[in-house]
């Protein structure tokens, strides 16, 4: 059987003509695209993610905490300042968590919505529209734009350009500063700069996120989404038929064709698109909606707008472009249907995934010790005998005070019968240090079998009572 | 660099880092055009299964331009930096070098810090809380293993909180003892002292000197012996710190108490070492170190 099969293989004939050679580049050229404006629900809609996103960007690095600032990415010294909580090496877990709650938040949202994120909340997305904005008010809407960048250079236009570009910048040089103020205080770094001695470092970061972002918003756009997104790339498998997507109802668009408002559609056999084109014009990647679900969509809505605006006008009904499912297209679904059809099984454990994990962080965040304690008992001597004829074991402990005042801690022992703390018994430690401490067991010779038995520290902050234990072991010699 | 076994390693490494840098560009050159003679406008010209047809989606063309200027990065980065077989590169880096850099950048930022202390005497430094927060960390990070966290020290290991010192516990010597190093030489005693009947009288004798338990006789024809080992512990075994010969007449015992470790210690010697921190620590370190050490024995 398999043999015959293997027999019938196709080879792949390559089509030779050697009348017609063509050589084509491989690598196309950016065919810049220049989006309509629009206005409608969705455009709406972006505007208040844009305004959400941006004075938290903008806003947050300025608010502050007591003496800091409320939250500083401190990498120089290894610490996280946000609000009220200082964030250590030892606390990546954390990152790790809350890494994992935005990648289920990621799914759920896919899932549930398809690329919600990309139209309304991604920087990319965001900064590309500002920027747009910008290139409206300075050059005028798609058809003025397209002119311009057509026409001869002329002092208008070197102008129109040389404005747009500087304001561009200027927004740019504030982003990257902004960007730079998370990793270090922003009112030091607006001192330095107003009075002129930025470090070279402070200075190529401040450039570097600038330059990108005027690069990205400015020229790159929707190439980073099409080319360089993964997300773009992995959605498909996030996505199934019951993802609400941005549409087009080819049932009632087609066949399309332009047509006075006076024609009755339904009588000369046409459908409802009047193939005016607004959609692919409005679009931010410059995709024609109306072929399908593709993987450039970012699902902005756009096209949406366009199209219901000149249903309005055609007196048509609203939705020929919609946020539906395949399924309901396919099965003519109602609203509550779709509706239904979103607490399916996949969305369910997203939620559940989602759900415990927040949960999980939320509860680890409260009930968070804010110090932390290491012992290693000491290796170069086993056990001793001291004065007394007591059994003496030796321990390094290192206390990290994770607050923000100098805390004392107060340590005690248990797990043997008889043993005692020979050192010290408090310690303190200054804010947001850590002190390596000796720490000194004795127990009376004799007392207990020889060999190693397990021991437990408690260790408890003074200030706030809260406490730690640690577990080691003591060793009775022979 | 010589971590090389043969020579054959370097110049296989640098063929394959150059060749596939040129490999890169060659095919990213050589694939940049199609020269299939294609019918239709978007397709490769290959066809399967009747129907299915290759379309060309092209990459963006900024795109093959990074790739480009990645090669190009990449041979730079060759130029400047060690990558290619034995070639150390122009600007001469080395993992040792930024290390030494890191280290003394450290030390510059702390400089000032330790500049306050090392103007102070050793009694001074003792009494500061910061200083001795630093002696602690300095103390835990470099001396603890062998002296324990707590520094009472352990078998052959000198227990630093007596007020015993073998060369002497001044805050001057502890500096030189941490800079320098310390070798403590005892040579085997045992022909000079006698036959073995003579190395256990001398044993007892030395035992007799703290008082420790002891056969009187035997510690009494021990004694004319000891004359062997007074050249160092002194004729009265109270030692002698200028070299670092332990006092006798203490009942401290670094290397175990008792007859049977005497005798092994006579019979066979000891050798005994103390390693050099002097090209670990900075003088200023060391400096407020010895304080932190000295403090141990010269009460808060
Ligand atoms: S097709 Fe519509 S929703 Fe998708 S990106 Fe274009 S305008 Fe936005
Ligand atoms: S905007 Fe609506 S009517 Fe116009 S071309 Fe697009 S789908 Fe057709």
């Amino acid at each position: 059987m398999s043999t015959q099969k293997s027999t019938s293989k196709k080879t792949i004939p390559i089509v030779n003509d050697p009348a017609q050679p063509v050589t084509r580049s491989l690598y196309e050229p950016h065919q810049k695209i220049y989006p309509r404006n629009i206005s409608g629900l969705y455009k709406n809609w972006r505007w208040v993610m844009i305004w959400i996103t941006q004075i938290v960007f903008y806003g947050v690095p300025w608010l502050q905490w007591g003496e800091r600032q409320a939250v500083l990415l401190d990498i120089g010294t290894h610490r996280f300042y946000i609000f009220g909580l200082v964030l250590y090496p030892q606390d990546l877990i954390y990152l790790v968590v809350i890494l994992i709650i935005a990648a289920l938040a990621l799914f759920l949202f896919t899932a549930v919505a398809g690329r919600l994120w990309c139209g309304f909340a991604c920087p990319q997305s965001v900064y590309t529209k500002i920027f747009l904005w910008v290139e409206r008010q300075v050059e005028g809407d798609r058809a003025a734009r397209l002119r311009l960048d057509a026409s001869k250079l002329t002092r208008n236009k070197l102008l129109k350009k040389m404005l747009k570009h500087s304001i561009w910048i200027s927004f740019s040089v504030w982003t990257g500063f902004t960007f730079l103020g998370y990793f270090a205080p922003i009112r030091d770094l607006m001192q330095s700069i107003l009075q002129l001695h930025l470090s070279p470092w402070e200075t190529f970061w401040i450039c570097f996120y600038g330059f990108a972002t005027y690069g990205n918003a400015g020229f790159l756009r929707e190439q980073i989404c099409k080319h360089m997104c993964p997300y773009a790339r992995f959605q498909s498998a996030m996505f199934d038929n019951d993802t609400l997507i941005v549409t087009y109802d080819e049932e009632r668009g087609e066949p399309r064709s332009g047509r006075s408002r006076k024609v009755d559609a339904k009588q000369s056999g046409l459908g409802d698109c009047i193939d005016c084109n607004f959609c692919v014009q409005v679009c931010p990647t410059g995709i024609d909606i109306r072929n399908g679900l593709q993987y450039e969509c970012i699902s902005c809505g756009l096209c949406v707008d366009a199209c219901n605006s000149i249903m309005d006008k055609m007196e048509y009904p609203r939705g020929l472009i919609r946020f539906s499912t395949q399924n309901a297209l396919t099965h003519h679904w109602s609203q509550e249907q779709v509706v239904k059809k979103v607490l399916r099984p996949r969305v369910l454990i997203y939620t559940g995934l989602l759900l415990l994990m927040s949960a999980g962080l939320v509860y680890s965040l409260v009930t968070r010790v804010p110090f932390k304690v290491d012992v290693i008992r000491d290796r170069g001597v086993m056990s001793r005998i001291v004065a007394g004829g007591k059994v003496e074991n030796v321990y390094q402990m290192q206390i990290t005070n994770a607050s923000e005042q100098v805390e004392t801690f107060k340590i005690s022992v248990s797990g043997i019968e008889g043993l005692s703390l020979a050192s010290a018994k408090e310690f303190t430690v200054n804010a947001a240090e850590s002190r390596m401490v000796a720490v000194s067991l004795q127990i009376a010779d004799g007392s207990i079998k020889s060999g190693s038995h397990p021991v437990i520290f408690e260790i408890v902050a003074n200030g706030s009572n809260e406490r730690l234990f640690e577990k080691s072991i003591f060793y009775m010699s022979r | 660099m010589s971590d090389f076994t043969s020579d054959f390693w370097p110049y296989f490494i640098s063929a394959i880092v150059i060749g596939g840098i040129v490999f890169c560009l060659t095919l990213l050159l050589a694939t940049s055009k199609s020269h299939d003679p294609a019918h239709t406008g978007e397709s490769t010209g290959h066809v399967y299964d009747e129907d299915i047809i290759e379309m060309n989606n092209p990459m963006p063309r900024w795109w093959m331009w990074m790739f480009i200027i990645t090669c190009v990065f990449g041979a730079i980065y060759l130029f400047l930096f060690p990558g290619l077989g034995t070639y150390t590169g122009k600007l001469g880096w080395t993992a040792l070098k930024q290390y030494e850099q890191e280290v003394k950048e450290t030390n510059d930022r702390i400089a000032p810090i330790y500049a306050k202390f090392t103007s102070m005497s050793g009694e001074e430094v003792a009494q500061d809380p910061k200083a001795m927060a630093i002696g602690e960390r300095l103390f835990m990070n470099n001396c603890s293993q062998c002296h324990g966290s707590d520094a009472h020290g352990s078998r052959g290991f000198p227990n630093l909180t007596d007020t015993d010192w073998l060369h002497g516990g001044a805050h001057e010597t502890i500096k030189e003892t941490i800079t320098n190093g310390r070798n403590g030489m005892m040579p085997p005693m045992a022909a000079a002292v006698g036959g073995p009947e003579d190395v256990k009288n001398v044993a007892h004798y030395v035992l007799s000197l703290s008082n420790s338990e002891h056969e009187a006789s035997r510690a009494a024809l021990g004694k004319e012996k000891f004359v062997a080992c007074a050249a160092c512990h002194g004729p009265d075994g109270k030692g002698n710190q200028a070299i670092g010969a332990p006092n006798l007449t203490d009942d401290t015992w670094l290397h175990g108490a008792g007859e049977a470790a005497i005798i092994h210690r006579i019979n066979n010697g000891l050798n005994n070492k103390m390693p050099a921190q002097g090209s670990r620590l900075t003088p200023e370190q060391i400096h407020v170190l010895a304080a932190y050490v000295w403090r141990f024995s010269n009460a808060k």
